[in-house]
């Protein structure tokens, strides 16, 4: 199949709405809620002008939405749902319960500040609280980024070592709403490298009748979590190959980490989401300087890349992890996560960790120039959570 | 034509119901009885039932892994969501035929069981989305007046001088002071369904339901009075008893609505006063010793007259005239 590609200038919403539409789902649910709206609402135009041949639920809330995924899921059908926020919240304990009966569910969840107070703007503190449970997270820093790791998403979560439903994290607003040039390929192509979904114990089948969320006492829920964390360890496994595939269908690289001007660097950045742009902007002018600095952005969160983080920042100078989100009481949850990871390293860097952008604010060049000088001038403290853009 | 009770117990003497024995519920607990007769006439009647449970006694009795006790296709999500992820599974059905992905001939029946609570309380929006919708399934209600799996607290569908742990009957409050929460009403509302009562107590009037309720072209809903013989305090033998003074005290009538068309399925003949169902058990001896139990049973009485006027009106005004 040839490789026409139509580049054309979309929101992250309409991004991913097409690749919904190239997916076709057999069922989707879904409930709006800002920033998330547009998906639904393009979604919801295919389904009506019969571009699509996905039935829809426009449900009544978000939970019931994932209750509905997770009953289309098990009967046998590939369901999707997407939210943002609160929507997200809501679901929490339907998100669980989907990881656990091991459904191929992808959810593109438009990141978005959790209330209180009540806030629409982009911060992860969504999907943070959804990280231990169970689900693989990618998270994305540009429109086309959410258009093609949503199809990739599809197989990732299918693949039969893995069966985990996926969330794919973009931006609230920045992307969402946020034109940018994407390239979308062709329909037959995304349709050919998704292929079809091979159901396993389908509820519609009646010849093989299997019992679905049984009660799982203290004899064998312990097995059966074990077998959950079996299945992240393989989506490890299983994603360098599907991405590899990707790339050869589509042309485009992916991978757990992307590291930027990281060759020779010195001092780097560790982010995620949208905010990777602004930092590879700062790297370069950085550079120009005469700085050796670089980023190292985070594709997938869960399962967490360790060793390749730990490979790519051992011996550095200096490590500085920005966080959108924050965790009361303790370490903002990136930084958490990669601090920990570089404790079995030969080389610790010396780490910084600075909480930007909660509930929408502006995360500027300047900010991350700050946060980059801090560590350039050796003035970092492991144990300090500074802030960026916060007025104090 | 549903066959009665003999011609059913012969037939399913050869065949499986879909529920086994072997479940843990209580014995004399009316929930496996009501599945059993939902099941029955289901596969009775042709159809392969997919059964959606909610969180409670009917559930953790019934699926203690490793083992089940259903041989149909069965899925448990949790408490408060049985009709959204019916939902969910009978558009799976829709899409997937469509899309010629399963055989077109199968006769599916996608039948969703929950308790009291996680029907009127707690899983009350789920459902009323899914017959808002107009998913095509049997919603079935077994109601025990009370969330029995935790242990009888109080539920919206407890009555008033039950003795319940979140409600007790104590030196100063007499228990609930609430009346049942009228849940067919509730349903009924939403006009495009058909939504009915049923007793253990009449198992002629609860095939003939399941039966409309199946055949329907669309959802449907089914209440149906179902005794725990635990916290009601009554002993294990007296479930179909209890349910039959239930429906001859007016506590529990027999009718049903389709599209907004009220029909009494059982008129009784003569009552008997609501006092005989509340002193055949043990869970409302509490209140029997408190001097106002007379006032309470007394406005219990009126409620269930006016209740039952009200019906027979309400059949007699929307006869020929369904809403939708
Ligand atoms: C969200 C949530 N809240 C509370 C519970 C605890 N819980 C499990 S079953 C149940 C009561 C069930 O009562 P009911 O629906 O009346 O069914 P029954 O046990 O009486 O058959 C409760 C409160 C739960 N599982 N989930
Ligand atoms: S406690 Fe009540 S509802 Fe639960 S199994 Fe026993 S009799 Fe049935």
């Amino acid at each position: 199949m040839e490789r026409v590609v139509e580049k054309v200038a979309v929101t992250g919403a309409e991004a991913v709405a097409n690749a919904m539409r190239q997916i076709e789902p057999d069922v989707v649910a879904a409930y709006p809620i800002t920033p998330q709206t547009p998906i639904v609402e393009y979604f919801a135009r295919f389904v009506a002008d019969g571009v699509v041949r996905t039935e829809m639920i426009p449900v009544e809330s978000e939970h019931s939405a994932m209750s509905a995924v997770v009953g289309a899921a098990a009967a046998g059908a590939r369901a999707m749902t997407a939210t943002s926020a609160n929507g997200l919240a809501l679901m929490h304990e339907i998100v669980y319960i989907a990881a656990s009966y091991r459904l191929p569910i992808v959810m593109p969840v438009v990141n978005r500040a959790l209330s209180g107070p009540i806030n629409i703007h982009c911060d992860h503190s969504d999907a943070m609280a959804e990280r231990d449970s169970g689900w693989i997270q990618f998270f994305v820093e540009t429109n086309q980024e959410a258009y093609d790791l949503t199809i990739l998403a599809v197989r990732l979560a299918e693949h039969e070592d893995v069966r985990l439903p996926v969330m794919v994290n973009l931006d609230g607003f920045i992307l969402s709403h946020g034109v940018e040039p994407v390239e979308f390929y062709p329909d037959e192509l995304v349709k050919k490298f998704v292929g079809e979904l091979k159901p396993l114990y389908p509820l519609l089948d009646t010849e093989h009748p299997v019992t679905w969320g049984p009660l799982d006492l203290y004899d064998y829920y312990f097995e059966h979590k074990r077998q959950q964390i079996e299945a992240m360890e393989n989506a490890k496994k299983v994603f360098p190959e599907i991405a590899k595939e990707f790339e050869e269908t589509f042309g485009r690289k992916y991978w757990f980490v992307e590291p930027y001007k990281l060759d020779d660097a010195e001092h780097v950045m560790v982010a995620l989401g949208s905010t990777n742009s602004t930092i590879k902007y700062v790297v370069d002018e950085l550079r120009e300087e005469g700085h050796k600095v670089g980023a190292l952005k985070i594709w997938m969160f869960r399962p967490f890349p360790k060793e390749e983080i730990q490979e790519l920042l051992n011996g550095r100078k200096s490590v500085v992890v920005l966080d959108r989100s924050v965790s009361f009481g303790a370490e903002a949850p990136l930084y958490e996560a990669v601090k920990s990871s570089l404790y079995e390293v030969a080389a610790r860097p010396m780490l910084g960790s600075y909480v930007y952008g909660l509930g929408g604010r502006d995360i500027k060049p300047e900010h991350i120039r700050k946060a980059f000088e801090d560590a350039i001038n050796g003035n970092l403290i492991a144990d300090e959570q500074r802030y960026l853009g916060l007025r104090e | 034509m549903p066959v009665n009770i003999k011609q059913l117990a012969q037939e399913f003497d050869k065949k499986e119901i879909g529920i086994t024995q072997g479940h843990r519920l209580c014995p004399g607990c009316g929930a496996p009885i009501t599945v059993k007769f939902v099941m029955m006439v289901a596969r009775h009647l042709g159809y392969e039932p997919v059964v959606g449970l909610a969180t409670g006694c009917l559930e953790v009795s019934t699926t203690i892994y490793p083992y089940t006790a259903w041989s149909v296709p069965y899925i448990h999500n949790a408490f408060e969501n049985v009709a959204a992820t019916m939902s969910g599974v009978e558009t799976a059905y829709r899409s997937l035929k469509n899309k010629g992905k399963i055989p077109e001939d199968k006769k599916y029946a996608f039948i969703a069981f929950g308790g009291d609570g996680g029907t009127y309380d707690i899983g009350l929006q789920s459902l009323s989305g899914m017959v808002e919708r107009g998913h095509k399934v049997l919603y079935v209600l077994y109601d025990n007046e009370g969330y029995m799996n935790t242990g009888n607290q109080r539920s919206g569908s407890t009555p008033p001088g039950s003795d319940t742990t979140t409600a007790p009957v104590g030196k100063k409050l007499p228990g609930k002071v609430q009346l049942k929460k009228n849940i067919v009403e509730i349903v009924a509302a939403h006009e495009n369904v058909y939504a009915a009562t049923a007793s253990l107590s009449d198992p002629m009037d609860f095939f003939t339901k399941v039966e409309k309720a199946l055949n329907f072209d669309g959802p449907s809903f089914l209440a149906v009075f179902s005794p725990c013989v635990r916290f009601w305090r009554v002993s294990e033998d007296k479930t179909v008893e209890i349910s039959k003074l239930a429906v001859e005290t007016k506590y529990w009538p027999l009718y049903e609505v389709e599209r907004g068309v009220y029909r009494v399925t059982r008129k009784p003949r003569q009552f008997k006063p609501v006092e005989e169902f509340i002193k055949a058990q043990g869970r409302f001896r509490k209140l029997l010793s408190r001097p106002d139990a007379n006032e309470i049973i007394a406005e219990l009485q009126e409620y269930l007259d006016r209740r039952w006027e009200r019906l027979l009106a309400l059949e007699e005004a929307t006869k020929d005239k369904p809403i939708r």
